[in-house]
């Protein structure tokens, strides 16, 4: 998995072309002709094809080759045991069944767009809220940051792990809340299949909020502060201010925050899987993915093919996202 | 102008590749020592994987390897895995280098591990010291298709239906032997502000339970074993009336359950909440030492049919296994012979609180009250079976059968349509 650390926010793009290289002449006596670049030594040569050939490679031997491999598994029916002579091809079976007979999968399809539009809506709007209110110096500015942010540092199989202690039905706090306030009977808030979904995105948006936060308060560090002052004189309040003149220049952090949450969205999977194995409610495709390939049912045909299905949905996404950057590095 | 400031050189950058390299090599080469021979070739150690990870179970398993090493002059490495996640990578882990000795259970795992040659033939183990050792019906448990035996057996947790004497006591409760007694039991339990039966369904696999019992005492051992085969179809009328009658019994259950892990449940039943559970003996781990655990009894799950009987117990058999290339051949089959025999039984069974020996000759004088009782089911059995998820195809027990069955607890009404659902799946799993 990739490591909690945000990316570096993008630095702003500064104004005018770079300057072209001048200066006296290197100390191995080439002369540099403006113009052309640098002559590459033998000895760099073979350095930057290290650099770029070995990580180009385990990204292709771990990454593609496997995904290739993936794809072409989901043809079949293997139990992963046996050599490749046990593999029995079985065309698209795989997939008719797990869009007609499979019962998880349809509600594993819908939990994973809701969690998607869940993790957009409300804690990327609560993060840069939060953001907008930090950016200022105020008071006790960095212990509330640090309360904010802690969330990020633990892993979401810990975050489960404590949320359940808050959930469970008997013995939680939640439900021991609402009984000395209310006389509600108690919730089941993890069993109940129509609300554990958005229970657990409560769990999983409270370190979401935190990480969006970070990612703006980067950027807005990094907005030219006579923007602002230009929009004080202008007689801008702090709401407009924000619309009209911050956020349109926040445009590459946004853009970094819009993969962001959609990968975690797509990559959804310790914090259901902890608390009951993505069943009942907290289907997701992730999980599907797991419980058939990896776990003792072993079923790498069938499971092949739902990560496949999952491969496509990413890619639309991946599509997207680099035909964006494409068409905005052109420009 | 872009003069750099003076001040110390700076690392070259071939410099800093060429130290990163000799740093790779150097910190790689203790990696590359370790694929040596090991401890291939040594006749004298014996290695082994256990998946008894409860505290107790290891004081046991030591206690038990124990007098093997004084007895043989062999030492024995364990390794120790968590049963659940060991039960999960058990595939990744047979073709990978497994242990000598494996601990594992009976059912259809060992038997497709053996059709595929992951384990060896143990038959002559079986010849030279458990001639007569065993009940037929455990032998033909630990027997493959092709005739052989490829597991020692060990111990057996049985489930049946747990409650505490002294609540029984106090409210004058008497032990069902019937349907009718049974609900009736249930329906006094919830007046008296208890709730019958505690019921942790998250993980899913506990409700199989209730559904094999139900089966067992519906339609007998031979129905149960054969459609867990694949040679019924899930869509009959015994299975139908399996969960009608099972729905019948869900409002004596705690209420939602699948929200619920087993241990909570079970917690339930030593803090006195709940009457009664299903379960198995494992729920003895649960139970403090002492007061609590002499408190604990059970009986046999009712009988639902004259004419079947309540004489079935479910008693999955835990044992051992020789992975099929193992670095000790010789010492691995004496390993197993040693674990079966009745010494090590004894002492293993005694200190594990959930195991009970399966060996005929074992004495049941150490045994407490639960114990022996329990021991006296099994004795006195007409048929044995394992467990849901240990009789059937994995794939079908965890991928279907549990999203199925919590399916069910939710909404009991739909029985037609989830029958339908579950045999079309089990028609695309099993393919008949």
């Amino acid at each position: 998995m990739a490591s909690n650390a945000p990316p570096p926010p993008p630095a702003v793009r500064s104004a005018g072309p770079p300057a072209p290289p001048t200066g006296p002449t290197r100390r191995t006596g080439r002369a540099r002709r403006p113009g052309t670049g640098p002559r590459h030594g033998r000895g760099d040569r073979a350095a930057l094809a290290l650099m770029l050939g070995v990580p180009a490679l385990l990204v292709v031997g771990l990454v593609w080759l496997p995904a290739m491999a993936t794809v072409l598994l989901s043809f079949t029916r293997w139990d992963g045991i046996g050599g490749l002579e046990t593999i029995e091809w079985i065309g698209v079976q795989n997939y008719t069944d797990a869009f007609t007979i499979y019962p998880p999968f349809e509600p594993a399809l819908r939990n994973n767009l809701v969690w998607l539009v869940v993790l957009f809506t409300v804690p990327t709007l609560l993060g840069m809220f939060l953001a907008v209110l930090l950016d200022r110096e105020m008071r006790g500015g960095s212990v509330y940051r640090s309360i904010f942010y802690l969330p990020v540092v633990l892993s979401l199989a810990l975050i489960g792990f404590v949320w359940q202690l808050i959930y469970s039905r008997d013995q939680g706090l939640l439900n021991a809340f609402l009984a000395l306030v209310s006389d509600a009977p108690a919730v089941d808030w993890f069993g109940n299949p129509d609300i554990n979904l958005y229970a657990v995105l409560v769990a999983a948006g409270w370190r979401h909020t935190g990480y969006i936060m970070l990612l703006y308060l980067a950027g807005l560090k990094a907005v030219d502060p006579s923007l602002r002052e230009a929009a004080a004189i202008d007689g801008a309040g702090p709401v407009r201010t924000f619309t009209r003149v911050v956020f349109p220049a926040l445009l590459p952090v946004n853009l970094v925050v819009v993969v962001v949450t959609v990968i975690d969205a797509l990559r959804a999977f310790d914090i259901v899987w902890i608390i009951n194995r993505g069943r009942n409610g907290l289907e997701l495709i992730s999980a599907l993915v797991t419980s058939n390939v990896i776990g003792e049912a072993s079923r790498v045909g069938f499971g092949s093919a739902l990560a496949v299905v999952m491969l496509v949905i990413s890619l639309v996404f991946i599509v997207v996202y680099v035909s964006t950057m494409l068409r905005g590095a052109h420009r | 102008m872009h003069h750099r400031p003076p001040g110390p050189p700076g690392l070259r950058r071939r410099a800093l590749l060429g130290g990163l390299a000799g740093a790779g090599t150097l910190l790689a080469l203790p990696g590359l020592a370790g694929c040596g021979t090991g401890s291939r070739d040594d006749p004298t150690v014996v290695t082994m994987a256990s998946n008894r990870a409860n505290p107790a179970q290891r004081v046991a398993v030591e206690e038990s390897l124990g007098l093997y090493e004084a007895a043989s002059g062999r030492t024995v490495e364990v390794n120790t895995f968590d049963s659940t996640s060991f039960q999960e990578s058990v595939n990744n882990y047979l073709q990978g280098t497994p242990d000598d000795v494996i601990g594992w259970f009976a059912g259809y795992r060992m038997r497709f591990f053996a059709e595929r040659g992951l384990i060896s033939d143990v038959s002559d183990v079986w010849s030279r010291r458990f001639e007569g050792a065993f009940t037929d019906q455990v032998r033909s448990l630990c027997t493959a298709p092709d005739g052989r035996q490829y597991m020692v057996p060990d111990s057996t947790a049985p489930w049946a239906v747990f409650h505490r004497r002294s609540v029984f006591e106090r409210h004058g409760y008497e032990v069902p032997a019937t349907r009718e007694e049974f609900v009736a039991l249930c329906e006094r339990m919830r007046a008296d502000g208890l709730e019958p039966l505690a019921s942790g369904i998250r993980e899913g696999w506990p409700a199989m339970g209730m559904f094999d019992h139900l089966n067992l005492r519906l339609n007998g051992p031979e129905f149960h074993l054969e459609l867990l085969d694949g040679d019924h179809s899930w869509d009959s009328s015994e299975v139908r009336s399996v969960f009608g009658a099972w729905a019948e019994l869900l409002p004596h259950h705690q209420p939602d359950p699948l929200g619920r892990g087993i241990n909570e449940a079970q917690t339930a039943l030593v803090r006195g909440e709940a009457g009664m559970m299903l379960c198995g003996m494992f729920i003895t781990h649960v139970f403090p030492e002492g007061e609590d655990l002499d408190d604990l009894d059970c009986f046999a799950f009712p009988e639902f049919d004259p004419e079947i009987g309540a004489d079935v117990v479910e008693a999955p058999i835990d044992g051992f296994m020789v992975s099929g290339d193992p670095r000790n051949a010789e010492g691995a089959h004496e390993l197993l012979g040693h674990l079966g025999s009745l010494e090590a039984q004894e002492i293993y069974t005694a200190i594990d609180p959930q195991a009970l020996p399966t060996h005929l000759d074992a004495g049941t004088g150490g045994f407490s009250p639960l114990d022996a009782k329990v021991n006296d089911m099994v004795a006195s059995a007409g048929a044995l079976t394992q467990y849901m998820d240990r009789d059937t195809r994995p794939d079908f027990a965890s991928v279907v059968m549990i999203p199925a069955l919590q399916r069910f607890l939710r909404q009991p009404d739909d029985i037609a349509d989830l029958t339908d659902t579950i045999q079309r799946q089990k028609l695309s799993i099993f393919g008949r």
